[in-house]
């Protein structure tokens, strides 16, 4: 490479990364300040890395082993009303063991920006990919999004400070990495320079909200029914701003990083003329594409799309798109016990999406891959043909457990 | 950010009344009840801190009834943490300031972190936050204001409630006259006694000796480390007495050795107020509190023989019944 281009490249380095160590990048290109760690399968080698990058003297940060989940998001929490940029991660329980905490950053309108390695909500004992641990902040002011592979992580996680800091929305953000098969996969990463970041990021800023002597104020009083539906009302609209923002900071992440991201909410992959599609959440798109090209081979139209943002939900970026398409699958890596037509929690926020459509595509929904199964391809092409069956019958709601002994 | 010496600290300490600071860093706006003297700590503590401080407060009645929307008490930056973040709260404000001053994101000075709690969040929920908390460097200080009940849920039991209190989830009835049976946990000396780091630990109450708390506060925010100080603070709803006698209450607790008074600072105890020479009898205490209406001769001798074992059997009188390296000064 020649001097110019390299004094001119935004990147440092590529580097074979797992998507864990991807991530402990992008907080130390963050310049966090305050890291609360605890450990839980998978999600922990995030914290591994990031103390060695810290012990080696790559990143200058307050690292602190906390006694549990609850006090990791506490801890960073605070650290975020003082005006310090932070750092908190978890997986499956131990996610849950911190949701009081959790519930509260939101409320108190704190940006810190959280790693879910995606895990099963065990008893019995599993530390495999599940998303019923972060999809449980959906309804909480968390924005949530799903990163599969390490470099989007990277891309993402840096994003997500970007989005969660900003004024208009001051909300906190959980970036989500299917546990193992993207926490623990190495993928070759282009890994930012610290400039190029900087450029990217602006500084942490809270403003009049930030607790510190100069500004003696009271956060979070009894507000009771005198004030309570007002508040909810703001963080509603911060969630909904958040939308317009995402759009703005992946433009400007393109910009910055001569990236690629079009519809950053969702990525779709052989759709043009496609008939029926699946869509899901995280790494299932490998087995997914794997199978499109397998099926289009046999002249079968069929395509992917990938949700990256479930919060905010793409509502009508969503519905235009899947409107294209006869035939919807929906894969969920989690389990809604008793939900309408007893489906996953993706597929009733996509039926729904899709309502006032005036012509309904079929919509069909497999619960796979729970506690960490692999979703082979045979199981994605398996998938692909019902969803094609069921273009031409009337049997919207069917729900499939995919490779479920019984 | 530097620390002052302990001839610079001894000089700030209170001599008499007269030298407490006039001005009211927690003010009016809060609806405590009358007699409360968890809101004398709340009034002591950050006048003996002054304005260069940052506040956390668990849920309680402190937050409950101190801190209502637009009519805050506090002239501090304050924050409402969790029931169970006394501990972790403090130690994300100390390191959030440490690391940006560190970075040159504010200005590097000296500002205190102070994070308070009820008994029911940091004697029960969160005890496993603030036992981190003390395993930090960070320069912070927790107060534990004990009540002895969760005062704003309308006084039920804690692990710190007075053994055989009625309370709301312990009332006193025709099969079971006495339903508390739990020994008010020891926090103080188990905190220093299992955290190394800690730099200072003590006991108050507010009003007995005069300036005894807020001299306390001082020395912990000149420990430079962690610090953590219990204060026994009497309850006229929960203890059931007429809110006038609130100070009296509190000094005959601390003369009858019921709450032992004592700091610890680099290994060394210090008695406060030493029940190991001189005692009232615990019944006088008791007897004033309707709380204790139900005891009869049986409940009332059983709890002078604890107090009495506390003082006269414990390796280290009223603090720890077995030796772990700490000494008693003379």
């Amino acid at each position: 490479m020649a001097r110019e281009s390299i004094l001119e490249s935004v990147y440092e380095k590529e580097e074979l990364l797992t998507g864990c160590q991807a991530v402990s990048h992008a907080v130390r290109l963050a310049d966090v300040d305050v890291i609360a760690a605890y450990p839980i399968r998978p999600y922990t080698e995030v914290m591994d890395y990031i103390s060695k990058l810290i012990a080696d003297g790559k990143f200058d940060a307050e690292y602190i082993v906390a006694d549990s989940e609850h006090s990791q998001f506490e801890i960073v929490k605070h650290a975020a009303s003082v005006g310090a940029r932070g750092f908190a991660g978890s997986s499956g329980t131990g996610w849950m063991y911190g949701f009081e905490a959790i519930v509260v950053t939101a409320t108190d309108r704190l940006p810190v920006v959280a790693m879910v390695g995606n895990r099963a909500l065990d008893d019995p004992g599993a530390f495999g990919v599940e998303h019923n641990d972060a999809l449980s902040v959906r309804d909480l002011g968390w924005l949530l999004v799903w990163a599969a592979t390490a470099q989007e992580a990277l891309d993402t996680t840096l994003i997500a400070y970007r989005v969660a800091e900003d004024p208009k929305v001051s909300m906190p953000c959980a970036v989500a990495l299917d546990g193992a098969f993207l926490t623990h996969s190495q993928h070759i990463v282009k890994v930012p320079t610290i400039q190029a970041a900087k450029r990217f990021l602006p500084p942490y800023n809270l403003g009049k909200r930030r607790l510190h002597p100069d500004n003696p104020i009271s956060i979070a009083p009894q507000v009771n029914e005198d004030w309570l539906m007002e508040i909810r009302r703001q963080n509603f609209e911060a969630i909904k701003r958040a939308k317009g923002v995402i759009y703005q900071a992946y433009k400007e992440y393109n910009e910055v990083f001569k990236t690629n991201y079009e519809q950053p909410f969702f990525e779709e992959f052989m759709t043009e003329d496609a008939e029926a599609v699946l869509l899901g959440l995280g790494t299932i798109v490998m087995p997914a594409k794997a199978a499109v090209r397998r099926l289009r081979e046999k002249g079968k139209k069929v395509g992917f799309v990938r949700l990256r943002w479930f919060r905010p939900f793409p509502t009508e970026e969503l519905r235009s798109c899947l409107s294209r398409f006869k035939g919807i699958g929906v894969v969920d890596r989690d389990v809604s016990y008793g939900s309408p037509d007893l489906g996953g929690v993706v597929f009733n926020e996509v039926r729904s999406c899709l309502y006032p459509l005036a012509e309904h595509p079929s919509v069909v929904n497999f619960i796979a891959g729970l506690g960490g199964r692999e979703i082979s391809i045979e199981d994605a092409v398996m998938m692909y043909e019902e969803t094609l069956k069921a273009m031409k019958e009337p049997s919207n709601g069917r729900v499939t457990w995919v490779g479920v002994r019984e | 950010m530097t620390f002052i010496s302990e001839e610079q600290i001894k000089k700030k300490l209170l001599k008499g009344v007269h030298d407490i600071p006039g001005e009211e860093l927690y003010t009016s706006g809060h609806r405590t009840c009358q007699g409360c003297e968890s809101a004398l700590v709340m009034r002591q503590f950050i006048k003996a801190a002054g304005p260069r401080t940052v506040a956390s407060g668990s849920t309680g009645c402190m937050y409950v009834a101190n801190t209502s929307y637009m009519t805050t008490p506090w002239v501090v930056p304050w924050m409402h943490t969790q029931l169970g973040a006394g501990g972790s709260s403090a130690v994300g404000m100390a390191a959030g300031l440490r690391a940006m001053m560190r970075k040159g994101k504010i200005v590097d000075e000296k500002i205190n972190v102070i994070s308070f709690c009820g008994d029911i969040g940091g004697g029960d929920m969160g005890l496993s936050g603030i036992s981190g908390a003390l395993q930090t460097d960070y320069n912070l200080l927790i107060i534990l204001y004990d009540n002895e009940s969760a005062a704003n849920t309308d006084i039920q039991a804690t692990g710190l409630t007075t053994w055989g209190a009625q309370t709301t989830f312990t009332p006193t009835g025709t099969k079971h006259r006495v339903m508390h049976k739990r020994w008010k946990k020891n926090v103080a000396a188990m905190l220093a006694v299992g955290h190394p780091n800690v730099k200072y630990v003590a006991t108050a109450c507010a009003t007995f000796p005069p300036l005894d708390f807020m001299n306390k506060v001082t020395k912990a925010l000149e420990a430079g480390g962690p610090a953590f100080i219990h204060s026994l603070d009497p309850c006229p709803k929960g203890w059931d007495y007429h809110p006038r006698y609130s100070h009296e209450v509190g000094e005959l607790a601390i003369k009858s050795g019921i709450f032992p008074l004592y700091e610890i600072a680099n290994g060394v105890v210090t008695y406060n107020y030493d029940a190991r020479k001189k005692r009232t009898p615990v019944k006088e205490y008791l007897l004033n509190q309707g709380r204790f209406s139900h005891f009869t001769d049986t409940e009332f001798n059983f709890v002078q023989s604890r107090v009495d074992e506390m003082w006269e059997e414990w390796e280290l009188p009223g603090i720890l019944p077995i030796k772990s390296g700490l000494k008693v000064s003379t």
